[in-house]
């Protein structure tokens, strides 16, 4: 059996850039997990709070924009008791080495995970060469 | 210089803030003395936090407390919450390991693990009017306040 660890909070990343957003408000990095196998690569984003409609993915000479935007959930009418996370917008850019099937991107959002397929171009695919005894 | 201003070097010498930054630190103190302050009140301040999985916002209106946290990836039907008077449990398990086979990872951000967290709320609610619902990761746990704790309007003859 293999023993599971206990969960950690983890700091949420506020994203720090050199530019401003035109609208106020914390902007925060989604943690993500990304993996290959020898067709796509697969990206995995935490971006609790954000509904499907607020998700933007881009994709621009080589580098992924993730983002999530989020709508304020509490009534103006909620006062504050205990405040442990920060609400706002998700952001994260990655350079992609790898060439991408642009038209064949497949994404999807369950339960506050965002989910990125990106199909690796045939000619990056690796190919095995059998050779055969002359 | 800043540090002199903080402390509070002689103020006469014609500075226009000779007490810049004080403001927030007089508010921080206040909520630290609240929190200190027997009156039994469990207000914490912001930047008081307990450091265990998960984070969670408290917020309350007069007639709920609204709890809630954000747990991207875990399904309605995998968390245990239960409560019992003012006491509220949080529990469950998250699990970010892959299915797929001949994978090499780049990244790996996003962990995974069991997790329970025990919060008390800082009224009575009643056990009947306490729902929970789950939307793209965020849980929101709903807890009407019993009466006791409702607040009362007091007319004054």
């Amino acid at each position: 059996m293999v023993e599971t660890k206990e969960l950690q909070v983890k700091e949420k990343q506020e994203v720090s850039s050199s530019t401003e957003h035109t609208r106020p408000g914390p902007v925060f990095t989604p943690s993500v997990d990304i993996y290959e196998n020898d067709r796509e690569i697969i990206m995995l984003a935490d971006m609790p709070g954000v509904s499907t409609d607020g998700i933007g993915i881009d994709l621009k000479e080589g580098i992924l924009t993730l983002t999530g935007d989020i709508k304020p959930w509490e009534d103006g009418k909620e006062s504050n008791v205990l405040i442990e996370f920060g609400i706002g917008k998700y952001y994260r850019q990655f350079t992609l080495s790898e060439a991408i099937q642009q038209d064949s991107i497949e994404a999807n959002f369950n339960d506050g995970v965002l989910k990125v397929i990106l199909p690796k171009v045939a000619k990056a695919v690796p190919r095995k060469i059998t050779v055969s005894n002359g | 210089m800043i540090t002199r201003r903080m402390l509070n070097f002689p103020a006469a010498t014609g500075w226009s803030h000779p007490f810049f930054g004080m403001d927030e630190l007089r508010k921080d103190m206040d909520r630290l003395n609240r929190l200190f302050d027997s009156s039994g009140s469990s207000y914490l301040p912001h930047f008081f936090k307990a450091g265990v999985f998960p984070a969670l916002n408290i917020t309350e209106n007069e007639e709920k407390y609204f709890v809630r946290a954000e747990l991207p990836g875990i399904k309605a039907e995998e968390l245990d919450i239960q409560v019992n008077g003012r006491n509220l449990t949080i529990s469950g398990e998250r699990n970010t390991a892959c299915c797929e086979e001949n994978i090499k990872y780049h990244r790996r951000e996003r962990e995974g693990g069991k997790f329970s967290r025990g919060i008390v709320l800082p009224g009575d609610v009643d056990p009947e009017k306490v729902t929970a619902s789950m939307v793209n990761g965020l849980l929101t746990v709903t807890a009407g306040k019993s009466e006791a704790a409702k607040p009362r309007k007091i007319n004054v003859n």
